[in-house]
């Protein structure tokens, strides 16, 4: 036997509440990771590198569009290879079901999004078809859409002028995505926008999104400054950034993420400090006999204190530990699962605080049971006073 | 018989119970030579505990010197104390107080953990302790494994496992039918005389303070008279 052996053989005494313990110390380790990792996706800064398109909205927020007049501005910008626009239509398919649809220029779509896979007599329908409609395979699939179906939806923003909101499309083309990252993805539907663009009783000639493709090796932060430069202080001021970051602001909108995810783990670890405490706490109470028989066989009061702190930290150490694994494994699958897109990284980094919250953790919730068995005075404990 | 293992001066014992200050032991004078085998008794209330946790260096006195193996261990820090009491003392409790998550060898190998031997010296003193208490095939056994007897001599078998010259045993049959008792008793008897160490047992028991050398007896923080067995 050893003293570590006799930690762990004190840890173990009571085998379910050890367990129970551990289950929650990872559990809190778990979702520590998982949020950290989140809250680093957030908070990081724009990352340029290996960008192929950026996307242009409006400052304020891309619910305000902006002119068409735009593109053959956007598009003598050195570095821009072309320009695609889309317009969120806020389609509603049958009672209450949100399908993701937007109004697009086909041609310039199918030039900026190679990625999106179709027949090239399907494109051509699109494009030359006033009510056409493209779905993803996603969501064809899904509802049984076929090619020739008329496909009626409703938009919960943009009546026709006629004042209804419905709306009716033909089907012309299912696309699919370039490989199996972007096939995940293809769950949105396309209409065309010229169409949308005359029909519906609202604004004309605006988008809320302008895709730009990038020309083979153009710098595409100084894109970013030349475009949003280019409308700075003009009634359109614009936001350039890249598409990763374009899908997180969609996130954002739910508020401060990082106060959000500040404010859970606080809770979090508040609670876990209360149950892991109060194990350490019960464990030492129940065996205060136990622990001045120690004293009595000539152990110090510091190496009491050490075997009841060292108990704090195995539990601790193993449940954060394990819980950080889980969250390591999870955010890689997550990252796996989405083709890259939500990259749930648990880095170095959060690993490094978290050993840190680890021992902090131990000694916030080892420290005064260990007090307590260091103070205790032989002959009252072994009299049970 | 003659050289001393025990030797207490005037030693006064004041416990303070919030603002009421007791006085347990009175100027109490004591020597016990090597090799001895004391039964102190008396009633409860006596002082007999507090002068085997005195003698054990369990506590310290309020004045007076105690000197044990030669050490003035009332002048010894809290630490310096623990250290010797890991070498120089065996403890045995009415209730055995084995840890209830090791097995009898890891109790016994416990005082162990203090020393620098090795594991595997560690493991021979233990089978040899084991083997002096008779309990070497109930070595793997927990506590609650083994009978009130079996822990007892496990308990013993702790105490002797750092070879300690004093044993020190509060009430060690107490929680023990007469029969086991007297088999625990023989088993000091045996400690006391084949392997010389000087023990000295607190009990209530006049029989087992029969298989002692000789009796104190205390009343009211004083010692009265002294038999001889």
């Amino acid at each position: 036997m050893t003293k570590t052996g006799f930690v762990v053989a004190n840890l173990f005494r009571k085998k379910t509440r050890t367990i129970l313990t551990i289950l929650s110390v990872i559990m809190a380790f778990l979702l520590f990771g998982l949020l950290q990792s989140l809250n680093s996706i957030f908070s990081s800064g724009a990352d340029f590198i290996g960008a192929t398109r950026l996307v242009t909205q409006a400052r304020v927020s891309f619910t305000q569009p902006l002119p068409l007049s735009m593109v053959p501005k956007l598009e003598t910008v050195p570095g821009v290879a072309r320009v695609a626009y889309s317009q969120w239509f806020g389609g509603v398919w049958q009672e209450n079901t949100q399908v993701f649809t937007f109004a697009v220029d086909p041609q310039r779509y199918h030039d900026v999004y190679a990625e999106w896979v179709m027949p090239e007599e399907q494109w051509k329908a699109f494009a030359n078809t006033r009510t056409a409609m493209v779905a993803g395979k996603l969501v064809a699939d899904k509802y049984g859409w076929k090619v020739g179906q008329k496909i009626p939806l409703s938009s919960n923003i943009y009546p026709q002028k006629n004042g209804s909101k419905s709306w009716a499309f033909d089907l012309v083309g299912i696309y699919d995505g370039s490989d199996e990252n972007w096939k995940k993805q293809t769950n949105a539907v396309f209409i065309n926008h010229d169409y949308f663009d005359e029909a519906n009783q609202f604004g004309k000639g605006r988008a809320n999104f302008y895709f730009l493709k990038l020309a083979s090796g153009a710098d595409a932060a100084a894109v970013t400054r030349t475009v949003d430069g280019m409308f700075e202080n003009s009634p359109d001021e614009t936001k350039t950034q890249t598409e990763k970051d374009f899908n997180l602001s969609f996130v954002k909108q739910i508020g401060d993420i990082g106060l959000i995810v500040r404010w859970i783990l606080f809770a979090v670890f508040f609670t876990l400090l209360l149950v892991v405490g109060n194990t350490m706490a019960q464990s030492v109470r129940e065996r205060v006999p136990e622990l001045a028989v120690l004293k009595t066989l000539g152990f110090s009061d510091g190496s009491v204190l050490g075997f009841v702190l060292a108990e704090a930290v195995a539990l601790c150490l193993v449940g954060g530990v394990v819980g950080l694994a889980l969250a390591t494994l999870l955010g890689a699958m997550v990252e796996k699962g989405t083709g890259g897109q939500f990259q749930l990284n648990v880095n170095g980094l959060i690993w490094a605080i978290g050993i840190v919250t680890i021992l902090a953790m131990s000694m916030a919730v080892g420290l005064l049971p260990a007090l307590r068995a260091r103070r205790l005075k032989i002959v009252d404990a072994l009299a049970g006073r | 018989m003659s050289e001393s293992m025990v030797q207490i001066r005037s030693v006064t014992k004041i416990y303070e119970r919030g603002k009421q200050k007791v006085e347990v032991l009175h100027g109490l004078s004591l020597e016990i030579p090597k090799g001895d085998f004391v039964a102190l008794m008396g009633p409860s209330g006596s002082g007999k505990t507090t002068l085997l946790n005195l003698i054990g260096g369990l506590d310290q006195p309020t004045s007076g010197e105690i000197s044990v193996g030669g050490h003035r261990i009332d002048q010894l820090s809290s630490g310096q104390l623990a250290n010797w009491r890991a070498h120089n003392v065996g403890f045995v409790f009415q209730f055995y107080n084995l840890m209830p998550v090791l097995t009898a060898e890891g109790n016994v190998e416990l005082p162990l953990l203090l020393t620098r031997l090795p594991a595997a010296q560690r493991k021979k003193n233990v089978a040899v302790a084991l083997q002096v208490v008779g309990l070497s095939d109930r070595a793997r056994h927990k506590p609650r494994e083994l009978s009130g007897g079996q822990e007892q001599r496990v308990a013993i078998a702790r105490a002797l496992v750092s070879d300690p010259q004093l044993l020190v045993c509060d009430e060690p049959t107490g929680d023990l039918d007469r029969k086991t008792a007297d088999e625990i008793l023989g088993l000091l008897q045996v400690l006391n005389r084949e392997h010389g160490k000087t023990i000295v047992m607190v009990t209530h028991d006049p029989k087992a303070a029969e298989f002692a050398r000789r009796t104190l007896h205390l009343e009211k923080g004083q010692l009265l008279e002294q038999v001889a067995a």
